[in-house]
């Protein structure tokens, strides 16, 4: 599209030195500074209070699993790329956010293989068939974690997340979702969830660590607000109104919002840009969905936590949001001309 | 955003938009400097929108400065003059910025020219008058705007006597001028109301004359206090309001100044007359002013000449025919690291590939870049961040068009409201792909069947 010609100075004195005038078309000026990699490298930011509570609470056990996962995670993004032989950018950091984010979705017991196989699985399936980065209808992360879940239940299911009698004491109780459901509540306490130190899969367990990540990435506009606000929205009014009309005490608001993943979810998972709407409004509905599929599938379903395939869920009908929040532009619809 | 259709005032901002660096201080304080005048000028004979003008005189015939050289029949269409004191020459062709090629007099300068301050004072000096302006009747402001080839200056360059033309079905109650300057790096509207603010108020209120509004508005962004302080100044004890606005990008445009400054919306497809408002620049009323109180017609106009590329960024009132060439050098010429010439702003303006080509009635500047501030992004895939949705003005979701566009399905194109696009660059400025949304937008927007 640019073509080159060479203009002489206008001091005509050095010639050595004639600017190179190059055309292209508008705009002349982009905000440089906001690339694609700065975004990964802000969620990278971003996850490092949850990784930091994880080491805090889990020691080795975290270290050792972040370190599968990135790894597995980059060395799929490397093989996929030499075997498909497209440029798929591996520099974009996507790759590593991957990795993080699969780790610290899982409990602290999961074999190597099982991280390597889930991480293999999110950049293959979750990624790579779609056509890269951007094109990808699911949040990678996610695929891989279903993938294993479902091949690997006794791995991964609540009995992966408790040790009796292990020197870890954090993994001796159950995690406090388990433990709500089975009406111990008061085992973890509402302190312990904003801090971390209770059971649960390595990243989620620290509320606070959440927030303080996924506010920095609201406010650089990596992540936007409108999809962990209407989450953590919409678990509160259902889990609120429940709690207000039956009184029971595990659908305590609290509880649902500050344990489990939700947080890590809301803030890290559901705003993956490329697996959630583009608007506004969609976003809205996003959001809103979402944390009412998180409470569905933990007040009615077997399982404790809900937040994996919420997202999957809502990854899915992200296309058909996408096509029912098309706004109008300002100052209504085009006019048809015949 | 709440509008009703006629309200008066509106929040002085609007939705979305960006903030690019402004960097109007290189070029904020230069006070308006007078190009000397060129040996030879070329007036293209198509300089606004609308039908091509023809040449009037024969090569070799004498011309006096503002006479004119070239007219049409049409309606749709501006005189052009002289310039200059000169003799004509055999028509010749020129390209002009946007890549089209039109036929331009060439006109030798010969004998006395005025020059430098006598030529400013000539221009903007002496009185001009905010009462008595009755005197002057609709037709008459109407067609002295068309004698004197006046268009707009903010860059569009559509003939003013067009928009003078009153539409029994849809009165005008509202002017507004814009005095946003909008784009990064200009000051050539900045430094005009700074210096000769006076033309700009009489100008404005014969504008409305024509066009029978009762209400008259000048828009300034809040970027240009000292422009603020000389409008209010100078429109002391007239009906002229000055209202300032947020410093934003697009403010300039009309679909954002007139939800801006005055709470109205202007329909998709529609013009700021469907709202009962007239939108001028600033330059523009000026040009008015001289027109109808000193019979002159537009033949100089302010040029900001900025950019980190040029070695002194400079505010220029240039003849128009002068090249682009001419007032580079009186800016002391381009750095060793200059890379891309942009006829206007850096968000809308069209790159040059030629210099020595005549500035027209609505070149508002010359932006010169450096290699460091266009160097070219790689393109990456959409990571569908929302980004170019959040910064649209229009509400609009860019990579949808876009990569419609580049697919060439128009029928998912127009479902997202590609032609309601304004094409103001907001969403490329903002994609961290990298892609070339305006430019895919454009071309679909040229390219998809007509339905
Ligand atoms: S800003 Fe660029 S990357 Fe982001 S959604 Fe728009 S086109 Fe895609
Ligand atoms: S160029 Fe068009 S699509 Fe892009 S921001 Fe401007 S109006 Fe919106």
């Amino acid at each position: 599209m640019s073509q080159e010609l060479d203009t002489a100075p206008a001091s005509d004195t050095d010639q050595a030195k004639a600017p190179r005038i190059v055309v292209a078309p508008s705009p002349h000026l982009s905000e440089g500074s906001f690339t694609t990699r700065r975004m990964m490298l802000d969620v990278l930011v971003a996850l490092s209070p949850p990784v930091a509570v994880s080491i805090w609470v889990f020691g080795w056990y975290a270290v050792v699993q972040l370190g599968i996962c990135v790894i597995s995670c980059l060395v799929a993004e490397a093989a996929f790329i030499a075997w498909r032989g497209r440029a798929f950018t591996l520099g974009d950091g996507s790759a590593a956010v991957t990795g993080v984010i699969l780790a610290l979705s899982l409990p602290w017991s999961t074999p190597w293989y099982v991280g390597f196989i889930a991480s293999f699985v999110a950049i293959g399936i979750g990624k790579v068939v779609f056509g890269g980065l951007g094109q990808n209808l699911f949040n990678p992360a996610m695929v891989g974690r279903a993938f294993v879940m479902i091949c690997f239940p006794a791995a991964l299911g609540a009995a992966a997340y408790v040790l009796p009698g292990s020197p870890l004491s954090i993994v001796t109780q159950a995690t406090p979702l388990t433990a709500l459901k089975q009406g111990l509540v008061e085992s973890s306490d509402v302190l312990s969830l904003l801090i971390g130190n209770t059971n649960g899969s390595l990243g989620e367990t620290s509320a606070i660590a959440c927030l303080l990540g996924g506010l920095y990435l609201c406010l650089r506009r990596t992540a936007s607000w409108e999809i962990p606000a209407g989450t953590i929205l919409s678990v509160a009014v259902i889990s609120g109104a429940g709690y207000l009309i039956s009184g029971s005490s595990f659908l305590h608001p609290l509880h649902h919002i500050l344990g489990g993943a939700l947080l890590f979810g809301a803030f890290f998972i559901a705003t993956d840009p490329v697996s959630s709407p583009l608007t506004v409004k969609g976003k809205w509905f996003f959001g809103l969905g979402l944390g009412a599929i998180v409470m569905l599938l933990r007040l009615a379903s077997g399982y404790p936590e809900g937040l994996m395939f919420a997202v999957l869920l809502m990854n899915a009908v992200t296309p058909l949001i996408n096509r029912f929040t098309i706004p109008d532009p300002v100052g209504g619809p085009v006019p048809q001309r015949n | 955003m709440s509008a009703s259709p006629l309200s008066t005032t509106g929040p002085g901002t609007f939705p979305r938009g960006i903030h690019p660096p402004e960097a109007k201080e290189l070029s904020a304080s230069g006070k308006i400097e007078v190009l000397p005048t060129p040996k030879e000028v070329k007036i293209a004979l198509l300089q606004h929108t609308g039908a091509p003008c023809e040449a009037i005189h024969k090569p070799r015939t004498e011309v006096e400065a503002g006479a004119m050289v070239g007219s049409s029949e049409a309606f749709v269409s501006a005189p052009v003059h002289s310039p200059i004191a000169g003799k004509t020459a055999k028509t010749c062709s020129v390209t002009l910025p946007n890549g089209r090629h039109v036929p331009a007099v060439p006109i030798k300068a010969t004998g006395e020219q005025l020059e430098g301050d006598a030529l400013f004072e000539e221009i903007f000096g002496g009185e001009w008058p905010t009462s008595g302006l009755e005197r002057y009747s609709a037709d008459e402001i109407r067609t002295a705007t068309r004698e004197a080839g006046i268009v707009g200056l903010g860059g569009a360059a559509f003939p003013t006597h067009v928009k003078f033309a009153v539409n029994p079905e849809k009165p005008i109650d509202t002017l507004l001028i814009n005095g946003c300057e909008c784009e990064p790096y200009l000051n050539a509207d900045n430094r005009l109301m700074i210096e000769a603010p006076m033309p700009m108020i009489s100008g404005t209120m014969l504008a409305a004359r024509a066009i029978g509004a009762e209400q008259m508005v000048i828009a300034i962004e809040d970027n240009k206090p000292e422009a603020i302080a000389a409008a209010r100044k100078a429109a002391e004890g007239s009906p002229v309001r000055i209202q300032p606005v947020k410093t934003k990008y697009p403010m300039g445009g009309e679909k954002q100044l007139i939800p801006a400054a005055l709470g109205r919306i202007v329909p998709t497809g529609g013009l700021p007359l469907d709202v009962g408002v007239v939108v001028m620049n600033v330059g523009t009323a000026t040009a008015v002013a001289r027109a109808i109180l000193r019979g002159k017609p537009l033949t100089h106009r302010v040029v900001s000449v900025s950019g980190r590329g040029i070695v002194s960024p400079k505010n220029i009132l240039a003849p128009v025919g002068a090249t682009y060439q001419e007032l580079i050098d009186l800016a002391d010429g381009l750095t060793p690291d200059a890379a891309r010439v942009i006829a206007g702003g850096p968000m809308m303006g069209f790159a040059l590939g030629e210099l020595d080509t005549p500035i027209t009635k609505g070149t508002s500047g010359i932006v010169v870049l450096t290699e460091a501030e266009v160097r070219e992004r790689n393109e990456t895939n959409c990571v569908r961040c929302g980004h170019c949705v959040d910064v649209c003005p229009l509400h609009l979701v860019p990579t949808r068009i876009a990569l419609a566009s580049r697919a060439r399905n128009w029928d998912l194109a127009k479902r997202y409201h590609m032609m309601a696009c304004m094409e103001c660059g907001c969403c490329s400025y903002a994609c961290p792909a990298g892609i070339p949304l305006v430019q895919l937008i454009r071309t679909g927007k040229a390219s998809a069947p007509r339905a």
